[in-house]
């Protein structure tokens, strides 16, 4: 991929032969340039020079306007209370992500040092734009759900607009309730995950394969397949001997549905060639499924995976909702219970961040299985 | 005519090389098959008792007009399907399933593009169960096309005549008797073609396995081959064969190859091209 990548960027042209009484079309310089010359200025740079990085002094501003609006515009009351608690700290904070951000600043006029330093320069100067945009963000955030001095109509309201800085609160006064829930959400997501990719794979494989298993298994398949497995739900709460054994159950269903149909055709769309080739080898019929229709097949496999894994999300918040006692989704209509919303926004961004995780730990893992296809999507 | 035909191919054999000829490779004996599909309109017949045999290290080649039935001959040999009517027998044993001493090369490489270049070569070993002992073998075999050092690319890095030569060597390295060739150079440009038909003659004179090609290519049937068998249109039956009485290595400009090229176009009712 690596080899073929930078082969494609230095194209090999060779400069036309001097040949006597021919114009010369192309100047020498011009052929010379390969096509990544904007790369290339930054490493003809001499080590040691020193060149200021004022763009990066846009990203030491931003975060600094953010830490002033926190802390010296006056907080208009919320609720019951005359402020917003840890305003003070977040301010702070962000002037402390600005001093940061004023050292790499610096850090990144050098350009010279150890290997490591240069890759976070690289990493700072990528990252500046998003860094500046951020800080905006939040400032405006606090601005309009915090400050006085905003007029009416463009306020948001307190308490459904929290302001950045009471999440902070959220999470210090709330935190053992938060990761209690948070390990329990994964604890069963994983449960329900694993039990339907294993199950989904092997019935996708299967009828994939075997003629009799598609007789029996497609027609259910059809049925029950596109059936909302949240629609199930009540059901399985009565039938299954806890919430627990049930909610495992739908999220397995929504996850297997999709892991199974994308493994059939996976599997059935494998070129039969392939079949042919290993068959005068002296394969046997093990070696074809395990070692020539999965491998083949495991493009496909992976888009249901990641079909799957957006079901199980739903059914798990849905399940969670409705009777399972502990949690995101029951924080979430506890919160609610409660009008307490900040703690709703402080889970939200919990969730985000483990199913982000989730899905970006499936991506890592295909990058490393799917090595071999070319042209793959970066997540 | 066909019967009559036939009585040459022993001469033709005695012109292999007499230090492979023997165990490393088979004698083929196709006796009176025929064989069709049963398609959406009615039985499609495509071999129509083909008599044919192939002696120990002999180089023959199948030339007819396109999709007349070459290919499945090629897969009736394989044991990939069974003939409906006839037998074939791979010194003297009918020949009932696919065997790693009959060995497929295909148009398309098809290469497994998950392993790479070392792995698809290790490919029938692994099957076999004997890879671990075995993997001197697999590095060989890479070295008889010339890709030793693109045992750890990917497929999808090669071009069209390599990734054609690591097909040469997955089918090689299980030291075949007989090496089945379906249009193997029938895809890559014409330089590369007759690079590939030389590399061809001189493994099949190292190696000394049976050799049965199907072309399209008059040329390059005449170029490798011992003897040249052609088909007619659909349902295939042999109507002629050519013995191709040259040493090998053969020279493209030989005017008896170009005299036999024009009593093959005349075979195939082409005269009129010559």
């Amino acid at each position: 991929m690596n080899v073929r990548a930078a082969l494609e960027q230095s194209p090999v042209r060779e400069a036309p032969p001097e040949l006597p009484g021919v114009a010369v079309l192309y100047p020498p310089e011009a052929t010379a340039i390969p096509a990544s010359a904007s790369l290339q200025t930054q490493e003809s740079i001499p080590a040691g020079t020193f060149r200021f990085y004022w763009f990066g002094l846009a990203a030491v501003a931003a975060w600094a306007l953010l830490g002033a609006v926190t802390l010296i515009l006056p907080d208009r009351p919320a609720g019951f209370n005359e402020s917003w608690a840890y305003t003070r700290e977040f301010g702070v904070l962000a002037l402390v992500f600005s001093a940061f951000w004023a050292t790499l600043t610096v850090l990144a006029s050098f350009r010279q040092g150890p290997r490591f330093v240069r890759q976070i320069d690289g990493l700072f100067r990528y990252s500046v734009p998003w860094i500046i945009v951020s800080a905006l963000i939040f400032a405006l955030w606090e601005y309009l759900t915090a400050k006085q001095g905003v007029p009416d109509w463009a306020q948001l309201n307190p308490p459904f607009f929290a302001p950045p800085s009471a999440l902070i609160d959220a999470y210090l006064s709330d935190y053992a309730r938060l990761a209690d829930s948070a390990y329990n959400s994964v604890k069963l997501l994983l449960e329900g995950i694993l039990w339907g990719v294993a199950v989904g794979f092997i019935t996708g494989v299967s009828i994939g394969w075997s003629k009799r298993a598609n007789y029996w298994v497609h027609p259910i398949l059809r049925l029950v397949g596109p059936l909302p497995p949240t629609a199930l739900l009540p059901l399985a709460f009565f039938f299954f001997p806890s919430s627990h054994a049930a909610s495992v159950f739908l999220i397995a269903l929504a996850t297997g549905f999709p892991v199974a149909i994308l493994s059939w055709s996976g599997v059935a769309s494998v070129n039969k060639a392939y079949y042919d080739v290993a068959r005068t080898m002296g394969a046997s019929e093990w070696f074809l499924i395990f070692r020539v229709a999965v491998p083949a097949a495991l493009p496909q496999v992976f888009v249901g995976l990641f079909m799957g894994f957006g079901a199980s999300f739903v059914v798990l918040i849905v399940a969670e909702m409705m009777g399972v006692k502990s949690g995101l989704g029951w924080y979430l209509t506890w919160a609610q219970g409660y009008a307490a919303y900040v703690n709703m926004y402080a889970a939200l961004i919990i969730m985000t961040i483990i199913f982000s995780g989730l899905i970006s730990l499936l991506f890592a893992m295909r990058d490393r299985v799917l090595i071999w296809q070319k042209g793959i999507v970066k997540w | 005519m066909v019967a009559a035909l036939q009585k040459k191919s022993p001469s033709a054999a005695a012109e292999t090389p007499a230090s492979v000829a023997g165990a490393a490779s088979s004698r083929i004996r196709i006796a009176a098959v025929s064989h069709g599909f049963d398609g959406p309109s009615g039985r499609l017949e495509v071999l129509e008792n083909v008599d044919l045999d192939i002696a120990p290290g002999e180089f023959v080649a199948l030339l007819g007009p396109s999709g007349c039935g070459k290919s499945t001959l090629l897969r009736l040999v394989a044991g990939l399907e069974q003939a409906s009517k006839g037998s074939i027998t791979q010194d003297g044993q009918p020949i009932t399933q696919p065997d790693p001493s009959r060995i497929v090369v295909f148009q398309d490489p098809t290469l497994f593009p998950w392993r790479k270049v070392w792995d698809n070569v290790a490919l029938g070993l692994q099957a076999q169960g004997i890879l671990k002992q075995e993997k001197g073998r697999v590095d060989e075999a890479l070295k008889r096309v010339g890709l030793q050092d693109f045992a750890h690319s990917w497929p999808h890095q090669l071009s069209g005549g390599m990734a054609q030569r690591v097909a040469l060597a997955r089918a090689l390295v299980n030291n075949p008797r007989l090496l089945i060739l379906d249009e193997p150079l029938g895809k890559l440009d014409s330089l590369t073609r007759l690079e590939l038909q030389s590399e061809l003659v001189s493994l099949w004179r190292k190696n000394g396995f049976s050799a049965l090609l199907v072309t399209h290519d008059i040329e390059e049937a005449l170029f490798l081959a011992q003897r040249v068998v052609i088909f007619s249109p659909r349902p295939a039956r042999i109507i002629a064969e050519i013995k191709v009485d040259q040493p090998y290595p053969r020279h493209r400009g030989d005017p008896a190859l170009a005299e036999l090229r024009r009593e093959a176009l005349e075979r195939l009712g082409l005269a009129q091209s010559w």
